[in-house]
């Protein structure tokens, strides 16, 4: 905290920062405020205000069908990545063996390779099997870079309980299934939360894989707002923008739920915060 | 892969020994749908692509690099991505730099530039269309300041995907960048300090080489974002000319000309260009030193 005037470096740091977000603050009010107004044709601010544009979106949309979609694809990714991620993660954090980097490779490519290159092959497999446009094609669609996203934030958490805690169990007598529910799941709980909480927001904003997969009846959010973006001369720029509030609404509404359990630093590296 | 059926107890135990025990079965259900969904899938496409509608076994590859429109997919997205990337990395360096240390709202201030991660695609071309376009509040402001003279042409080319991915991706590099920076153990600069070493020294000759295998890392996953910019290049973009980049040529052959032999060899192109990328980054990274403090990850 010393020589502030001495580091005119941290000055141009904070400047550079300010001016992101006055700009950041500009694009998102834009949308706000438009989705709030009358009308707006190149002044300062729109003719007036109104709230009509929500119910617009709401109805043309047909948003509570959308969100009951989002909600039900995002559940149920969550529920089998977490059940099929975490097993998975226990393994590679207790053990080491030959084609350990092999598997770890596998895990990573679906997360290394953007959803759209390999969207496109496996919406074409999806259609084969006649999967594509329905909601189990998006499901399994969005699985692609969940369950590999659980199993590379899980191994780190799982690797810093002691083991021994589970060969204790196990010396009195307990099961694999028991040390998983009665030892291991009280443990995890914490990275459990927080790797599902983060699945929800990547399930819930993953636009390629659900664009590519979804059909009439199986559109999540993103998509629809895309969608509605691209018929835009149909519909009112202000709905529009009312249905980016509301997404964007309930996005950060996860994220900052999400914060709360987790620091977003460290699921990157392990550190000791010096507090 | 997994337990072979135990034929004697010896081999039992020396499977156990080499780590291959029952364990490893909880593996199984992982590997079974990533090998079902992204594998097989991959494979599949792989071998869509070699069999085109018409022509010979590379008559889709021929197609794609003879076909400047297409070609020039490659050099159109690398010039977005590329650019995207390195503003993204190189700022977050110096925040984060100044955000490790105990500052005053730190918490918030993380919080704050978390939060455009969740703005998504179409409220940041929406936002940008109305913020920087002709009568948008940027322009008016620099028009009233009397910087420009004439809106700034901000969208619906190459600046205003450049800026979409900026938007978008500058969180995420920066929340990467900050927790490898964290992980770096401060009393080694103090070490440094100690020893008579000034700011510019410290950061070149001992936090930049430990940062580095991680800045490797998010160089790695901001290019794999800002690599597929499909909506943005499509909503802010010019779609059809400069910003016609790779995964729009993809979606076109797949989804409109229904030709799923050709997107698949674009999305095949697509992956390897990327790993190019990737193991580029890779192989820098492993000529870096990757000690006790910065090389995890």
């Amino acid at each position: 905290m010393t020589g502030w005037v001495a580091r005119p470096g941290r000055w141009v740091v904070w400047a550079v920062v300010a001016f992101f977000f006055v700009n950041l603050a500009g694009v998102v009010l834009s949308v706000v405020v438009d989705s709030f107004g009358v009308q707006w044709f190149g002044t300062w601010l729109p003719d007036g205000f109104t709230t009509h544009w929500y119910a617009d979106a709401w109805r043309e949309f047909g948003l509570s069908d959308v969100l009951l979609t989002t909600a039900i694809v995002a559940l149920v990714v969550i529920a089998v990545s977490v059940a099929v991620g975490v097993p998975a993660a226990y393994a590679l954090a207790r053990r080491k063996f030959p084609g350990k980097r092999l598997v770890m490779l596998l895990f990573v490519l679906p997360i290394l390779i953007p959803p759209i290159t390999y969207g496109i092959p496996l919406a074409t497999v999806l259609y084969k099997f006649h999967l594509a446009g329905s909601m189990t094609g998006v499901i399994l669609a969005n699985l692609v870079p969940s369950v590999p996203f659980v199993v590379l934030t899980m191994t780190p958490f799982i690797e810093q309980i002691d083991p021994k805690i589970e060969a204790a169990a196990r010396m009195s007598g307990a099961r694999t299934l028991s040390v998983f529910t009665r030892i291991l799941g009280p443990l995890l709980l914490p990275g459990i939360l927080a790797a599902s909480i983060l699945v929800l927001v990547r399930t819930v904003g993953m636009f390629e894989l659900t664009f590519l997969t979804a059909g009439p009846d199986s559109t999540t959010l993103v998509v629809a707002l895309y969608n509605s973006v691209f018929a835009a001369g149909i519909r009112a720029n202000q709905s529009v923008d009312a249905m980016a509030t509301i997404y964007t609404g309930s996005m950060v509404l996860l994220l900052v739920v999400a914060l709360r359990f987790v620091n977003p630093t460290q699921l990157v590296t392990r550190i000791r915060e010096e507090t | 892969m997994t337990t072979a059926a135990p034929a004697r107890p010896a081999l039992r135990h020396r499977l156990a020994e080499r780590g291959i025990d029952r364990v490893l079965l909880l593996l199984v259900p992982g590997l079974l749908v990533t090998a079902c969904l992204f594998l097989y899938p991959f494979l599949y496409g792989l071998q869509l692509s070699f069999a085109p509608r018409q022509g010979g076994v590379f008559a889709n590859y021929a197609r794609f690099f003879g076909d400047p429109y297409l070609r020039d997919t490659i050099w159109t997205t690398l010039g977005i991505a590329l650019p995207a990337t390195f503003i993204n990395v190189l700022a977050s360096i110096p925040i984060a730099y100044v955000l490790r240390g105990r500052v005053r709202g730190k918490r918030l201030l993380t919080t704050i530039l978390v939060v455009p991660i969740t703005l998504g695609t179409v409220l940041t071309a929406q936002g940008l269309i109305m913020y920087g376009g002709q009568s948008g509040w940027l322009n008016k402001v620099l028009t009233v300041l009397g910087i420009t003279d004439e809106p700034l042409p901000l969208i619906h080319n190459y600046t205003g995907v450049l800026l979409s991915l900026v938007i978008t991706g500058f969180p995420f590099s920066f929340l990467l960048t900050l927790s490898y920076l964290s992980g770096i153990d401060p009393s080694l600069e103090k070490a440094a300090a100690t020893l008579g070493a000034n700011w510019t020294q410290r950061f070149r000759r001992i936090t930049l080489p430990l940062l580095a295998p991680g800045l490797a890392i998010t160089f790695c996953l901001s290019f794999v974002m800002a690599f597929s910019v499909f909506p943005s290049a499509q909503l802010v973009g010019d779609p059809a000319n400069e910003t016609r980049v790779i995964s729009i040529a993809a979606y076109h052959a797949a989804f409109e000309e229904y030709d799923y032999s050709m997107g698949s060899a674009v999305a095949m192109i697509m992956a390897v260009l990327m790993l190019i990328v990737i193991g580029l980054v890779m192989a820098w990274r492993g000529t870096l030193y990757r000690g006790a403090t910065g090389g995890k990850g």
